[in-house]
């Protein structure tokens, strides 16, 4: 009897102490920094195009082969009159979110910090009613990284 | 507590299907129990449905790319299974691991040990039937060492954050008083559980002499972790086969003596002690430095025809890595040595004999995670 009696003082105990719940789809809980969802490339905003470009060393280094990558001749690059310092750039990119198992390796491999994991948590809620929707193209990808939510953290 | 059934009264022997789906086998796990009434007579446990070939996955990826699959063969104690792996790697690469990602690691494993049986703890309770207030506690706890873990590897459950020589990265600054403000909810986390289980009548009534193994038979049967030292025989690859600097540690090793189901649950809570009394002694010898080797390769390679057997104590036991090496970026073969496989081979023993009921709370007590034991 005594062992009951003690079971239910510390479960009245519990009635002092704060709540730990969080009411998650209403609030969300702030994410820390290296928070990994999935990956998203990146947008250079000075040059108006993007930092990747389409050397397949992501798509190499995946585990799950969840990436394609495709390259092409920059069209703005500095011998064509334009202002950009990249003499090749991609031309088409997919990304498998439902592939992905979000290890990290593509973001490490990388030669031009072009690729990260997103952290926030428009990346993280990315439920869709059919799975051929979590294929990412590069105009996709784009749209989430031009985010200003994104934007403000590649800044930081 | 072995009953037989009533004398001369004819009865038939009834098959009970539990399993694959269901809430007491702890994921998809199948048993056909041979019933006598209330009585278990027969047990044929039925595994495979979480296998996804990991070991062969892992044959076609290199040793950076491996660590990804290690997490998912156990998922409650990732940083154990990754380190498993890396160990073997480092072994037949000879690579010398920085001291600072030695202690990081060995922190890790212990939090990771504290989670894992916080899983256990609440499981155990719903099972035994005291729902909801023990697990949500457990909950609780585990919770805030998942949140440390998602500060420093950046995920929650599959960590991917050991590599082959060191870790991927360093640790956050405010690593330390981190840790340290996890053990204080651990410890009072602890305490509740200490208060609500373990000298509860009901809770004891259910768990005393159920499922009992003896010594003899448990090490027959391979058993190893905590299952095993519940048996009462004192074997812990931390002690006996140190790796990492467990030597320079100072801890105990707790044993049961019954080997019933109340000693499974009682050697858990007082392992968790010592991870506790473990990670402060880390946290003190803890230095700055390097966390990778100098002049580590861009592409690690390994010798030709080299093999290795490497164990360490992961939560539910012996996770071993087998990996043989012909040369190149990849295992010529990689072997997952599972705890729960083996302890597993121990439940037909343990419930035969026993109330169907009891069978569920036995099967709980092994602590089996269904995606190590199919890999």
């Amino acid at each position: 009897m005594r062992g009951i009696v003690k079971s239910l003082a510390t479960t009245m105990s519990t009635f002092i102490r704060g709540p730990v719940t969080r009411g998650y789809p209403s609030k969300h809980r702030e994410l820390p920094e290296r928070d990994r969802a999935f990956p998203l490339l990146l947008w250079d905003k000075d040059i108006d195009e993007p930092f990747c470009t389409g050397c397949h060393a992501c798509e190499r280094a995946c585990p799950v082969e969840c990436m394609t990558v495709l390259m092409k001749d920059n069209p703005s690059h500095e011998s064509q009159d334009g202002n950009s310092k990249r003499r090749k750039i991609v031309d088409e990119f997919w990304i498998d979110y439902g592939r992905c198992m979000r290890c990290n390796i593509c973001v490490e491999v990388c030669n031009f910090e072009a690729i990260a994991m997103n952290n926030t948590w428009s990346g993280h809620e990315t439920s869709v009613y059919d799975r051929s929707d979590l294929v990412m193209d590069l105009p996709q990808l784009m749209a989430q990284s031009k985010s200003d939510e994104i934007q403000e953290w590649v800044a930081d | 507590m072995v009953v037989e059934s009533t004398p001369g009264f004819e009865t038939q022997d009834l098959l009970i299907n539990v399993g694959p789906q269901h809430p007491s086998t702890h994921g998809v796990f199948r048993m056909v129990l041979e019933v006598d009434g209330e009585i278990v007579k027969d047990l044929v446990p039925h595994i495979g449905y979480l296998h996804r070939g990991a070991e062969k996955l892992c044959e076609n990826n290199d040793f950076r790319q491996g660590v990804g699959y290690m997490d998912r063969t156990e998922y409650l104690a990732s940083h154990n299974a990754e380190l498993s792996y890396v160990m073997a790697v480092e072994a037949l690469a000879e690579l010398e691991v920085p001291e600072r990602a030695q202690w990081i690691r060995m922190i890790l494993c212990e939090l990771n040990r504290l989670s894992s049986h916080f899983m256990f703890l609440g499981a155990f309770g719903v099972d035994v039937g005291v729902f909801g207030t023990p697990f949500i506690y457990a909950w609780r706890e585990r919770e805030a060492i998942i949140d440390l873990f998602e500060e420093i590897s950046g995920d929650r459950m599959m960590y991917a954050y050991f590599r082959a020589g060191g870790l991927a990265w360093e640790v956050p600054g405010n690593f330390e008083e981190r840790v340290r403000e996890v053990l204080v909810s651990t410890r009072q986390g602890m305490k509740d559980f200490d208060n609500l289980l373990t000298r509860n009548e009901i809770f004891l009534a259910r768990t005393k002499n159920v499922g009992i193994i003896s010594a003899e038979d448990a090490v027959e049967l391979g058993m190893s972790g905590p299952t095993l030292r519940a048996s009462g025989v004192s074997l812990d690859i931390r002690k006996a086969e140190p790796y990492m600097y467990y030597d320079q540690i100072d801890f105990d090793v707790p044993v049961g003596t019954n080997g019933d189901v109340f000693d499974r649950y009682l050697v858990r809570l007082k392992e968790m002690e010592q991870s506790v009394h473990i990670i402060e002694q880390c946290l003190a010898r803890l230095d700055d430095g390097p966390i990778m080797p100098e002049r580590m390769p861009r592409m690690l390679r390994l010798p030709e025809d080299q093999e290795i057997y490497v164990r360490t104590e992961a939560p539910r036991g012996e996770y071993g890595i087998y990996l043989v090496s012909k040369g190149g970026n990849k295992p010529w073969r990689l072997k997952v040595r599972s705890a729960c496989l083996s302890n597993l081979q121990a439940l037909k023993k343990m419930s035969v004999g026993q109330y169907v009921a009891d069978a569920i709370i036995i099967l709980g007590s092994i602590d089996i995670v269904l995606s190590e034991v199919d890999r």
